[in-house]
């Protein structure tokens, strides 16, 4: 999986998850997730829990903070740094 | 001694304890019952310098920590009511609070100082603050003080021993009507319910209580006050390792904490996401859980997980506290699939079951909860209306009315069924929906809002309906955004639906059991 389908991946996820009914544009790479009221922190354990699942990848607690988690591009960026 | 007030519980284990550990954080400070006492003192002084008064409030914005716990004390010790608010809640909501109930002296973390401050000029209000550069172990608190003695000494003041009767804390909640309102509690209020915790829990220095709730919610007050009337150790719990089952779980391991007490939905979280079968809990005794209903599944998961502690549901509204109890059996029939019962009620309480006219009901029969007895709330902060409404009207008796629809169990348990107002529990907050839709209407887009709770086995997701006055759809990311800005995040809906416009009965009222079916 490159980046690309890695950010295709999530953006599907937290659209149908957490915004539904949202204009796929709306969300874009670099929009503020965990600091502006879009993921709490209980989805923010469905998304690791997601991440996991999807991308055979393990999440440390210690990992699961905002400077990972705050954009699309943050959480692609952790995911294809486990990968690798 | 005789114990009158809250903050003489502090000083006499202070006397017995002194060296002991009173206040533990999980960053890493700490602080000694005899510390915390003194640090407590000092800040008494200085109060009393700034003139604080017995009858008047002091307002506190910062983070739980030895330096949070100091100041309850030390502002009771000057005869005054604490009034603390969720420092990460949007700042008008914080100065609106501050303002409402005119605390005279406001104790802040520095890097929310300008946020508060530029609130109070727009409102005209000037409280004298004492600004702390963060929290830890006290020695912040310390700092501000000794940097304040240098300006101007502050003389030895003589602790204020109230009549029991008067206000200790205000504790805001939140309001159908858009702003919220605060719920006015007496040294003899929370003692009733501190020594009752004594009786049943029979806690000792050795214990080591968590303190997960802040310090706005009610349940601190069984945390922060049966804790330190012990001489145990209160472990604080920062918010957001509080929030977060998979690192919860180890530090709560290895803090070996003794007494838990939380809502239900950390619990829930623990349960499933913490992985507890890979540490010792073995000197963990009790798990008490109060503020919403416990999903028996994630309950009975958290059982098998925990199978030594003893389990109470505690049940009781901020205005009445913890008022009926219930201790889970050890064993759970498999069956179960109704929710736990909220059991018996408290010995300093008395319960009244009523009908919608507000007459008594007969026994077994379904109706709302009322309470009187010793910890009832004496009424809202400058809200006379209001707390007229919240007791049964033409009794002598003070009834307060829960809003909890409950039938009583032929064993004498009761169990609670649901609300008769648009309250919610989420996440152990509670929830007036009229207060979101009244956030949701301060958005200049915004024509109409209805708000909507959709409570299923895992939770209770919020939903906001809303339509716009140019017809044209709102984005959902911007929507949260906006909310997030003007509400608590535990307030901002989970879900949005935009409407042309919102259903209407034939009274042209917004049609809410239409909105229901729209799930």
């Amino acid at each position: 999986m490159n980046e690309q389908e890695i950010k295709s991946a999530l953006k599907t996820y937290i659209l149908n998850e957490f915004l539904p009914g949202e204009d796929p544009a709306a969300l874009t790479d670099a929009t503020p997730l965990m600091t502006t009221g879009i993921l709490d922190s209980i989805a923010v354990l469905k998304v690791v829990t997601f991440l996991e699942n999807e991308f055979s990848i393990t999440v440390e607690p210690h990992e699961a903070v905002v400077d990972n988690l705050n954009t699309i591009s943050d959480i692609a960026r952790l995911v294809i740094a486990k990968k690798t | 001694m005789y114990i009158r007030v809250l903050h003489q519980l502090l000083d006499q284990s202070a006397e017995r304890f002194p060296s002991r550990p009173a206040v533990e954080e999980s960053q890493g400070g700490s602080i000694s019952y005899c510390d915390l006492a003194r640090l407590s003192d000092r800040l008494r002084d200085r109060l009393c310098q700034m003139e604080v008064h017995p009858g008047d409030r002091v307002g506190l914005c910062m983070r739980k920590s030895a330096d949070g716990i100091a100041s309850l004390f030390g502002i009771m010790k000057a005869g005054a009511a604490y009034v603390p608010v969720d420092s990460t809640a949007p700042p008008s909501r914080n100065a609106f609070i501050f303002h409402n109930c005119a605390v005279k002296v406001l104790i802040v973390e520095a890097r929310l100082e300008n946020g508060l401050r530029e609130q109070f000029s727009q409102l005209g209000y000037t409280p004298q603050l004492i600004v702390i550069d963060g929290v830890g172990g006290g020695i912040p608190l310390t700092q501000a003080l000794e940097q304040l003695d240098a300006i101007e000494l502050a003389p030895a003041a003589i602790t204020v021993i109230p009549e029991p009767s008067q206000l200790a804390y205000i504790l805001y909640t939140s309001g159908s009507t858009g702003q919220p309102k605060g719920v006015m509690l007496s040294h003899s209020n929370a003692l009733a319910f501190v020594d009752w915790c004594s009786d049943v829990f029979q806690p000792n220095e050795h214990d080591r209580f968590s303190s997960h709730a802040p310090f706005h919610f009610d349940l601190s007050i069984l945390d922060i006050y049966v804790s330190l009337k012990h001489g145990a150790t209160l472990v604080l719990v920062e918010e957001q390792l509080g929030k977060d089952p998979a690192r919860l779980a180890p530090w709560l391991a290895e803090k070996k904490l003794t007494i838990w007490y939380s809502a239900p939905s950390i619990l829930s979280l623990l349960a499933q996401f913490g992985k507890l079968d890979r540490h010792d809990y073995s000197s963990l005794r009790l798990v008490l859980f109060a503020g919403e209903v416990f999903p028996i599944k994630y309950f009975k998961l958290l059982t098998s997980l925990w199978p030594h502690p003893k389990y109470f549901n505690l049940y009781g509204p901020t205005e009445t506290n913890v008022c009926t109890f219930y201790e889970v059996p050890a064993v759970i029939p498999e069956s179960q699939a109704e929710p736990l019962p909220i059991g018996k009620v408290c010995p300093y309480c008395r319960p009244l079951v009523v009908d919608e006219l507000g007459n008594e009901i007969a026994r077994g029969a379904e109706g709302e909860l009322c309470i009187a007895g010793a910890s009832v709330l004496q009424g809202y902060w400058n809200l006379p209306e209001r707390t007229a409404k919240a007791f049964l009207p033409g009794r002598e008796t003070r009834w307060y009315r829960t809003g909890d629809i409950v039938i009583e169990l032929p064993s004498g348990d009761y169990k609670f069924l649901g609300r008769r107002d648009r309250m919610i529990k989420k996440r152990g907050y509670r929830i007036e929906l009229g207060e979101i839709e009244a956030a949701l209407y301060r958005h200049p887009a915004i024509k109409e809002a209805a708000v909507l709770a959709f409570p299923d086995d895992d939770g209770v997701p919020v939903k906001a309906f809303t339509s716009t006055r140019d017809g044209s759809r709102l984005s959902i990311i911007e929507l949260k955004q906006f909310c997030s800005e003007n509400l608590p995040l535990y307030m901002v809906p989970d879900f949005f639906s935009s409407l042309e416009s919102l259903p209407k009965t034939s009274t042209d009222k917004i049609d809410y059991q239409k909105l229901k079916s729209m799930k």
